[in-house]
Order: C-alpha cells, then sequence, then structure tokens
C-alpha cells in the first residue's frame, strides 16, 4: 500500500531531515503505519523470522571468517581452534552451522504459505520471482559454506556438485573454470569462500526488493481477498510487530535446543574426518535442505536420445526450481487462496509429503529396494548320472544367500555325480528408491504444469468472501454455532 | 473417487518407505550406553573417569594415534581433569596452596601454562624444532601450550607402518556414527568371525569386529586385562578401560561441552520466560480486534 505517507516529524532534526533524506518517513511508513490485512495467521511471521535468520547467518559469518583459514591445510583444524580457543567460538560455530538448518526450514514454511494461500498471484507475481531467487542464493550459499569446514562431505559434496557441470555443452571446460584447476584444491576453497562472503549481502540485497515489492502490492492473507478499505487492516506497529517478535520468540527456543543440545544432529559425523581426496565415504549425501532436489536429480537414470541421464537429471533439478517461476501464470484459478478451493487443497496435502518423500529419496542409496516382487533364484543345469539333463532351482530373500544356497547344493550334485553344465542366477523385480523418486517427481512437476493449470479452470471453489471483514465475520459466527 | 485413489497410493507408498529402513545396517549397531556425559539435563564429565582415560590414552593410544587439535594446557582448562587452583603470592609470582580441581572455597584456577600439573605432564614428552639461533634440530622438553606429541616424525610415516594411517583422535567420537557408544562397542567388540567370514582378500594384517564397517579392522584388540596399572587403584577390566578411554575421548572431542549444555539451560528457559510476556503483550495488543 503506498498510499499518502502519514508520517509527521516530530522535532525540528527530525523536520530538517525529512527534508533532505526522508529515511525516517520510509521507516515510519513502512514498519509502523504500514496497513497488514486483520485476519494473518501465524504462518505470516515468518517473513519476520527470516530476516531474523539472515541477520545471525551474517553476523556469526563476519565473526567466523575473522578466524578462519581457507587453506586446504589449514581449514578443518581452524575450525577446531574455533570451537577450542576463539572464546565462545563454539557458540557461534554452532549458530552458524545450526542457523543455515533453521533458516531453510523458516525458508520453507514461508515457501509452502505462498503455495498454499496463492501469494504468488497477480498482483505479486514479481514478489514471488524476487523469493525465488532469494531461495535460490540461500542454495548456493548454504552449499558453498559447507565446503568450508573442509571434512569428508565438504570435499566429496563439493566434487559431486562440481562434476554435474560436465553434462553440459562445454561441460568440462566450465568445470575446470568453476574449480579453477583440475580438481578440487585450494584454489576452489578459496573462491568458494569468497562467494559464500559475497552471496549473503546479494541475499540481502534481494530481500530489500522482496520487502519493497511487499509493501507496494501489499500482503496477502489467508482469505486471500484484496483489501478494500481501513476496516480489512491494523497498523503494522504495534500489531504485527508484537505477533512477530512473539513468534520469533517462539522459534529461536527451537533454534537453541538445536544449538546448546543437539548441533550435530542435523549434519554428517563424516565431515569431521579432515577431506581426504583419496578416501571416498561410503555414501555422499548433501545436507538436509538440499535432499528433495538431489533425489530429483538422481530420479532419472534414463537418457533420451543423444540426451543422456546426467544431463536430464540436472535440467529436472534446475527446472524444479525453474518451474516455481513461471507458477504465477500457470495457476489459471480465479481464486487466491486454496481455504476455498477445496480440491486444490487435497493436491496440495499430496504435494507436500510428495517433497517430504523425496527429501527421504535423496537420502537413501537410490538402489535401495523397497518391495521385492518374488524371490531370488538360482538355477542350475546339470547332467545326471544317467545322462538325463535336470534342473535345480533355489529360492531365497537376498543375492547372498541363494549365491550361498547354490553352492551346498552344487556339492551335493557333483558329489553324486552330477555334471554341472549352466547357472544362472535371476534377480526378482524390485521396487527402488529410484523408481519412487521418479514418480514422486513426475508427481511434483505435475502439479505445476498439470494440476495447477487444468485444475484452476475446472473446479468449482467455494464462495469467497468479499471482504477480509466480512470474512472475519462469517468465521465467528460459525465459532458460535459449533459451540451451541 | 481420483482423490481418494491418490491418497491411497501416497499411504501405501509411505508404508513402503518406513519398512525397509532397517535393511540398510552394513555393520553391527552399538548398544545404547546411558553415559554421564551425553545425558541433556545434569550431564557431566566423571573426572576420575577421564583422568583414567588419559592414563590409557598416554600408555596405549598415543603409540599409534595422534591426537592433533589438542594441547597439554586443554587438559588444565576450565572443565579439563587437571584444572588447580591456588592462591598467587604477588611477593613471589608463585601459586601457593596449590591442588586439583576447581576452587569451590577460595583461590583461583590457575592460567593452564602455570598449572604445574600440566607443566610436568608436557614435561614427560620432547618436542623436535629447529633452533633459531644456530638452524639446527634441537629437543626440548614440551610446554603446556605444544600440541600433544606425535607418535610420528611425518604424516607419511603413520601408513607407511601400519598399512593404513590410524586416524587422529581428536574428534574421534563426534566423526563416527554412534559416538561414544560405537567407539566403547568397537573397542570391546572383538570376536572369532562367524564362520566362512574371510578378510577381504585373504589380507593377514586384519581383525574381525562387527561394529566396524565391512567387518574388518587394522586395529588388533587393544585392551586386555590389566593393560594399564591405574594410578587411583581402579581394577583396569576391559570394560573398566573401554568406558574410561571412551569418556576421555568424549571430553577430548568438545572439551566445552559442559559449558555448553549449562548456557543452553539458562537460555531456553530465559526465552520461554521471554516468549510467555511476548504472549501477553499480543494478547493485549489484539485484545479488541477481531481478527
Amino acid at each position: 500500500m503506498s498510499g499518502p505517507s502519514t508520517y509527521i516529524p516530530k522535532s525540528g532534526f527530525e523536520r530538517w531531515l525529512d527534508k533532505r533524506l526522508p529515511i525516517v518517513r520510509l521507516a515510519h511508513d513502512s514498519f509502523v503505519d504500514y496497513p497488514t490485512p486483520r485476519n494473518l495467521n501465524y504462518f505470516w511471521t515468518f517473513g519476520a523470522i527470516l530476516s531474523l535468520c539472515l541477520i545471525t547467518q551474517i553476523v556469526t559469518g563476519i565473526v567466523l571468517a575473522m578466524h578462519y583459514t581457507p587453506n586446504v591445510n589449514d581449514a578443518f583444524a581452524s575450525v577446531q581452534r574455533i570451537e577450542r580457543d576463539v572464546p565462545f567460538g563454539w557458540l557461534i560455530q554452532n549458530i552458524h552451522a545450526v542457523g543455515a538448518s533453521m533458516f531453510f526450514i523458516a525458508v520453507y514454511i514461508h515457501m509452502f504459505r505462498g503455495l498454499y494461500y496463492g501469494s504468488y498471484k497477480a498482483p505479486r507475481e514479481v514478489l514471488w520471482i524476487i523469493g525465488v531467487l532469494i531461495y535460490l542464493a540461500m542454495m548456493a550459499t548454504a552449499f558453498l559454506g559447507y565446503v568450508l569446514p573442509w571434512g569428508q562431505m565438504s570435499f566429496w559434496g563439493a566434487t559431486v556438485i562440481v562434476n554435474f557441470f560436465t553434462a553440459l555443452p562445454f561441460g568440462e571446460a566450465l568445470q575446470q573454470w568453476l574449480m579453477g584447476g583440475f580438481a578440487i584444491g585450494n584454489t576452489t576453497l578459496n573462491r568458494f569462500f569468497s562467494l559464500h562472503y559475497l552471496l549473503p549481502f546479494v541475499i540481502a540485497g534481494l530481500v530489500v526488493l522482496h520487502v519493497w515489492a511487499l509493501h507496494v502490492s501489499g500482503q496477502n492473507n489467508p482469505d486471500g481477498i484484496d483489501v478494500k478499505d481501513k476496516a480489512d487492516t491494523v497498523p503494522f506497529t504495534p500489531y504485527a510487530t508484537v505477533k512477530d517478535l512473539f513468534a520469533a520468540a517462539v522459534f529461536l527456543i527451537m533454534f537453541a535446543v538445536f544449538v546448546f543440545f543437539l548441533p550435530d544432529a542435523l549434519g554428517h559425523a563424516v565431515n569431521y574426518v579432515p577431506a581426504d581426496p583419496l578416501v571416498t565415504p561410503a555414501h555422499i549425501v548433501p545436507e538436509w535442505y538440499l535432499l528433495p532436489f538431489y533425489a530429483i536429480l538422481r530420479a532419472i537414470d534414463f537418457s533420451i536420445g543423444p540426451l543422456t541421464a546426467k544431463f536430464l537429471g540436472l535440467m529436472a533439478m534446475l527446472g524444479s526450481i525453474a518451474v516455481l517461476v513461471a507458477l504465477p501464470w500457470l495457476d489459471t484459478s480465479k481464486v487466491r487462496s486454496m481455504r476455498y478451493r477445496p480440491v486444490a487443497r487435497q493436491f496440495f496435502l499430496v504435494f507436500v509429503v510428495a517433497c517430504l518423500a523425496l527429501g527421504w529419496c535423496g537420502a537413501q542409496s537410490p538402489d535401495l529396494a523397497l518391495h521385492k516382487f518374488g524371490e531370488y533364484r538360482a538355477i542350475g543345469d546339470y547332467r545326471s548320472l544317467t545322462g538325463g539333463e535336470e534342473q535345480f532351482v533355489v529360492t531365497g530373500p537376498s543375492r547372498e544367500y541363494v549365491e550361498d544356497a547354490y553352492a551346498e547344493a552344487r556339492a551335493e550334485v557333483i558329489a553324486a555325480g552330477g555334471l554341472p553344465l549352466a547357472q544362472t542366477i535371476e534377480t526378482p523385480a524390485q521396487f527402488k528408491v529410484t523408481q519412487l523418486s521418479q514418480i514422486l517427481t513426475l508427481y511434483y512437476f505435475a502439479f505445476f504444469l498439470i494440476i495447477m493449470p487444468v485444475l484452476g479452470l475446472r473446479e468449482t471453489p467455494g464462495r469467497v468472501p468479499e471482504t477480509i471483514a466480512k470474512a472475519i465475520g462469517v468465521k465467528a459466527a460459525k465459532k458460535v454455532a459449533v459451540g451451541a | 473417487m481420483a482423490r481418494r485413489l491418490l491418497l491411497t497410493a501416497v499411504v501405501t507408498a509411505l508404508a513402503a518407505i518406513v519398512a525397509p529402513a532397517a535393511l540398510a545396517a552394513e555393520a553391527k549397531h552399538p548398544p545404547r550406553e546411558d553415559w554421564a556425559f551425553n545425558r541433556p539435563i545434569g550431564g557431566s564429565f566423571d573426572q576420575a573417569a577421564v583422568q583414567r582415560g588419559f592414563q590409557i590414552y598416554k600408555e596405549v593410544c598415543a603409540a599409534c594415534h595422534t591426537m592433533n587439535y589438542l594441547a597439554y594446557r586443554n587438559l588444565g582448562e576450565n572443565g579439563g581433569q587437571f584444572v588447580a587452583h591456588g592462591t598467587l603470592n604477588r611477593a613471589t609470582t608463585q601459586w601457593e596452596d596449590v591442588a586439583l580441581g576447581p576452587p569451590h572455597h577460595g583461590g583461583r584456577v590457575i592460567p593452564p601454562n602455570e598449572n604445574p600439573y600440566i607443566r610436568a605432564i608436557a614435561a614427560q614428552y620432547e618436542i623436535t624444532e629447529i633452533d633459531r639461533g644456530t638452524g639446527q634440530e634441537v629437543t626440548r622438553p614440551a610446554l603446556p601450550a605444544d600440541i600433544f606429541v606425535s607418535p610420528y616424525t611425518n604424516p607419511f610415516q603413520a601408513a607407511a607402518i601400519h598399512g593404513v594411517a590410524p586416524p587422529d583422535l581428536s574428534v574421534i567420537t563426534k566423526a563416527r556414527d554412534g559416538g561414544a557408544d560405537y567407539l566403547y562397542a568397537l573397542l570391546t567388540g572383538y570376536s572369532e568371525p562367524p564362520e566362512g567370514e574371510e578378510p577381504p582378500g585373504g589380507a593377514t594384517n586384519l581383525h574381525y569386529n562387527p561394529y566396524f564397517p565391512g567387518g574388518w579392522i587394522s586395529m588388533p584388540p587393544q585392551l586386555v586385562p590389566d593393560r594399564v596399572t591405574y594410578a587411583d587403584g581402579t581394577t583396569a577390566s576391559v570394560d573398566q578401560m573401554a568406558r574410561d578411554i571412551t569418556t576421555f575421548l568424549a571430553w577430548a572431542a568438545e572439551p566445552k561441552q559442559t559449558q555448553r549444555k549449562q548456557m543452553g539451560f539458562a537460555v531456553v528457559a530465559f526465552l520461554l520466560v521471554l516468549s510467555a510476556f511476548l504472549y501477553a503483550a499480543y494478547r493485549q495488543v489484539w485484545r479488541d480486534v477481531k481478527h
């Protein structure tokens, strides 16, 4: 709501400054008098919580950078020095490492809230797209940051990610340009550190644009109704301010529990082993917040014509974020909030479950069999003493089991004078993590590319109240009815 | 109808997800032990156990394992097992009434570099360095500020002697899944291999241990009864020694962890009270606003 400013300079200095740099007016109009819809729920407090997360990461990060050494020989040791010798270094380091996860928890709630209540729809398309860019920058920053402690997962995670670029045209040249050499090494660590320090300020800049765009179009609300008059809103201060503060304090409780009692719960033990280019860890997995995209990347295990699986996987992963940019135009519904779209709500629920399940898939070995249709079979053909050809079959729940059983049976056959001719081991059809990931990936894209465009035209939405004030009135009446 | 089908499919998929999670185990899962230091509430180190553990480290582990991120002074810092207190005589600048432990009744913590216990421990080791005056290699007794002396003269020697370099023990309980439980299970878990279980490639220098990923570990079993003679007279059973060294290494991985948990309680308590006040303020501000 960029309506007329209501700021009245109170002191002589404020009047003087207001004529030269109306910064107090800007703050007053943005954070004091700014009208916020009165029906906002707690999901709308995550904007403030995210600002808090960004500030926390920047402040702790700047202090950590004073003590960290971006050199392959010293990086791991310098992090240990921060934890052991820098006064309260353990606290600052824990806050920064745990803070990354908290930042992502908050941003995912913020994004799902936007999806559910249609906050991306006109006139908030640009606001939404800036948000997607912030999210992209966050992922890049988090990835770069995870490389800096130079543990095993730092090194091998970086190796895997950078390796994706070889799927692109001029991929190897691109990969070498990114690494600054032929392998991940000191040059890579140096530039990753530099970029990890740069990107948060890019994010901060994007956040300014995000908030600016927000304050032009105004906040969406749970009913998805445009603000019509003053009865629909309350001033930002004190109403939204106090609610944001309360929500932030509750969020900080969770934050503190992780920082002080579970600082390593969200990381990987193997990252406490210094990076060793000669030893590959048993499982290379990204941090939890990147797992769904990792699952989408690995779901594509087939090539199409000249396009390799690797290239398609990379495209699917990038596409899964790019599709968010197009969302404002993919959703054809006239109704913003899914509160009044009962069918869409069901598909949304499945979408949330699919995203969580993709995250689970990303952490598993892609070959892990979720279900086996039948058993392993070992089949041996042999010629018996009488000269006839016969067959024996061993079945069992695992390859090792049937191999062992087969070896025993074979020995018996030979002892009885039989002559083994041929042997085959049949693997039963399996439903693997890869297949589950493929189904989930399919749903992920179908949700945006098919369900959103088609559903908006076909569904019968519920009756949307005309104004926010009426929406609140309607809800209050319902409550009374239920109570009576 | 389509909606219900979709939900059924999701529920089925979820059921399939939960079921095979247990299949992934490669090594035997270490049983959960109740470590005093792992308790979130009131968790702290049994300093006697840490001291005994340090003795095992010195007499057994240190023959092959480095501890590159610990200095002798760490043992004498607050929370360390050789922290000492006393009173400083300003005239002589000497510490008097020196005793082991944190100061409960008067006195101050002695700075680790001046702590006589730490100085004595460090002095048992020799440091080889280049003399700046002559450019010659010289040896000197270690000081509290020195890093735990490595059994190797260079990083390549470890792998050359043992085939595989024994891991550094500074953060070992953090660097292994299962942490202290894993370490304790590994040290006490050596056993005869199950029938038919062969070391990879028929190697003769590997030892069977079901808790080690892959089952075959380079480190021979170390703990036999009375491997060390405890200074405090405790009977050195295998179980006792395994618990003590695990406790010491858990302390070494994060000497500040007791401080971390204590501060955590204050912080969470503060935030709870703050949240309560902010909630009251929120109710007060919004009391007449329908929303």
